[in-house]
């Protein structure tokens, strides 16, 4: 599902990593580590669509609709709910059933209660999962995760632990992180950048 | 049209971010009240109507600006606009939508603004009016766009200003002329000749300005 | 062309565009037939014209190579695009102060608005010292190159736009007070204008072939400083 040969990007005069070979079968699931500044979030972006490469060749079998970022800001509005917020990204990747889903994934991420309050008054933790919700909204095919345990509790961490355990073997996961040995029941593959 | 809907869908996010944020509007319309106050302790006793005619201009222009420099904050918040370049839908519907929430906003200000020029100043013609639609079509559409490439660097808020401004030569022209000649039609053509040029190019352009 | 195959041609075309510019000079000053309504001042012409003309060409390619850039993607033609505007931008203030000059000769007085050509210089002056502000507000890369290339599109669409404006502007500002009439040229004048029009775009192309071979030098530098380290 995901080939890259040669992988480079640089901004102007400064390259953030080179010569990154990749390759992800569909249903993978990629662990990708590296410390602070390697491009770990560089690389995703790259996976995602929202970066070119400068160099080398990269090949996604999914289109922009089957892909999904969590990132490391929460990529929702702060004045609006966390209901508005997803029921605009339904709309945007125009998701069946759109009302069903939301309120199945807001509770689940034990969400349900805050659904009508604005962003701007969530703990990070709970803005964290109202991403993880709008990540998984549309059911995408290729699941891109950046840091994904940032700023969860304990109850939020073994949420997400559920989820990735249902996702791996039927989604291909790309997913970054500090903490692999979490991660390792679920890799098929790993990359170490920097 | 999904295309309609995506537009529409982003349109009315802004309103309501506006709405609950209220910082951007109430702002603007403060804002054009002052300057025509300003203006009219700026102007001799003697100058014509004429010349409160011109200034007119210059209030919307800057007021626009005001309204354009916050236009892309929420988008940058939470780095929401990442959340929506990558969406299946148009990039160019997410400028679409925008345009036509400030455009509202600066209509909305106008509401309070032209019936306190006219109390102020001078009546305005239909033509007037007209243009005055026209003007902010016109810089709401290429405003946006300006703005989002602003919004990717430093200096921000002086940078929106400078881009705009040589561009809203002609807007202005366009806007003294159908209130003051006897021939405005002709300015209000220039401008439609603008809104539709520019507002084509910044359509087609928007992709290009979020996208690596 | 790679890097020393441009540089080896640029000392002749160099040598050539002084040569030319050089004698479109003597002509202007010397050689071409005084001009019987305006006298002396009417000379500045030789200069000012194809000055004006060879910025909007320079605009205009700026702009062309911003489209390619768009289009097709290339890194490269974000440094020509870049260049071409900056030769633009110079032309286009030397335009401002050889009319500026004319003005003072012809009627005393530095600046008058009632020149359309002379206006629309100075809004597009600001214009393309915004593309400058812009360039460096962003970090280098993909993004600042896009946003270069869309503005300066915007650039060369605003330049018929403006002049349709500026026209339209002068029956309502300034009366119409100062009148020009374009020169009425003799043949020997027009030979003249073609000389020095064909100096001045010469000595353009080789301002710009000679600014982009150096930025490209630079370029390759840090890249290899970068490799080194």
């Amino acid at each position: 599902m995901i080939r890259a040969r040669g992988l480079e990007k640089r901004y102007g005069r400064r390259r953030v990593f080179g010569g990154v070979d990749l390759d992800l079968s569909r249903d993978g699931f990629l662990v990708v580590t590296g410390a602070n500044g390697s491009g770990k979030t560089t690389l995703l972006r790259l996976l995602t669509g929202l970066a070119a490469p400068t160099r080398g060749t990269l090949e996604v079998d999914v289109d922009r609709g089957g892909i999904g970022l969590l990132a490391h800001d929460p990529l929702v509005y702060r004045e609006l709910t966390g209901m508005e917020n997803l029921d605009l990204f339904g709309r945007l990747y125009r998701v069946r059933e759109r009302r069903e889903r939301i309120g199945m994934l807001l509770e689940r991420y034990g969400l349900w209660d805050a659904r009508s309050e604005r962003v701007a008054s969530y703990s990070r933790g709970m803005a964290q999962r109202l991403a993880l919700c709008r990540t998984l909204l549309h059911e995408p095919e290729l699941v891109v995760l950046d840091e994904p345990y940032a700023f969860l509790d304990d109850e939020g961490a073994g949420l997400l632990d559920r989820e990735l355990s249902e996702l791996a073997g039927g989604h291909t996961l790309v997913v970054a992180t500090h903490d692999p040995a979490r991660l390792a029941p679920f890799a098929t593959t790993s990359l170490a950048l920097g | 049209m999904t295309y309609l809907a995506d537009v529409a869908a982003l349109a009315r996010k802004d309103l309501k971010v506006e709405l609950r944020a209220r910082d951007t509007l109430p702002a603007m319309v403060l804002f054009v009240l002052s300057t025509l106050v300003i203006f009219h302790f700026a102007l001799p006793a003697d100058t014509g109507e004429d010349a409160a005619y011109g200034l007119l201009w210059v209030a919307i222009v800057f007021t626009a600006l005001l309204g354009l420099a916050r236009a892309w904050v929420p988008e940058h918040e939470h780095g929401v606009l990442d959340g929506l370049v990558l969406a299946p839908c148009d990039r160019s519907a997410i400028w679409l939508g925008k345009t036509l929430a400030t455009l509202a906003f600066l209509l909305a200000a106008q509401v309070v603004a032209l019936p306190a020029f006219a109390l102020f100043f001078a009546p305005l013609s239909a033509t007037a009016l007209v243009a005055v639609v026209l003007v902010d079509i016109g810089i709401c559409a290429v405003g946006s766009l300006l703005a989002a490439m602003a919004a990717a660097g430093r200096a921000r808020e002086l940078l929106l200003p400078l881009m705009l401004l040589p561009l809203a030569i002609p807007l202005v022209v366009g806007g003294v002329g159908a209130a003051i000649s006897p021939e405005g039609e002709r300015y209000l053509l220039l401008l439609a000749l603008y809104d539709g040029v520019f507002a084509v190019l910044s359509w087609a352009s928007f992709e290009y300005v979020v996208t690596e | 062309m790679t890097a020393s195959s441009a540089i080896r041609s640029l000392p002749g075309l160099a040598a050539l565009a002084a040569g030319l510019m050089g004698l479109a000079i003597v002509l202007a000053l010397l050689v071409a037939p005084e001009d019987a309504d305006q006298g002396v001042s009417q000379r500045i012409f030789y200069i000012h014209v194809p000055i004006a003309l060879t910025a909007y060409f320079c605009f205009g390619l700026g702009a062309w190579k911003a489209l390619l850039l768009l289009w097709r993607g290339e890194e490269r033609y974000d440094l020509e695009s870049y260049v071409a505007i900056h030769q633009g931008t110079i032309f286009g203030s030397l335009t401002l102060i050889t009319g500026s000059i004319w003005a003072k000769a012809s009627w005393g007085h530095w600046w008058l608005w009632s020149e359309d050509q002379l206006v629309l210089f100075l809004v597009l002056f600001l214009f393309y010292c915004a593309y400058f502000m812009l360039r460096f507000s962003l970090e280098e890369g993909p993004r600042r190159a896009r946003s270069s290339a869309v503005y300066a599109l915007f650039g060369v669409v605003l330049i018929p736009v403006s002049f349709l404006a500026i026209r339209l502007a002068e029956g309502l500002i300034h009366p119409t007070v100062f009148t020009r009439e374009g020169p009425q040229m003799s043949s020997s004048m027009f030979a003249t204008f073609c000389v020095s029009w064909v100096a001045v775009t010469l000595l353009a192309y080789v301002l710009y072939r000679v600014e982009l071979v150096g930025k490209r030098l630079d370029a390759d530098l840090r890249e290899l400083r970068e490799a080194l380290r």
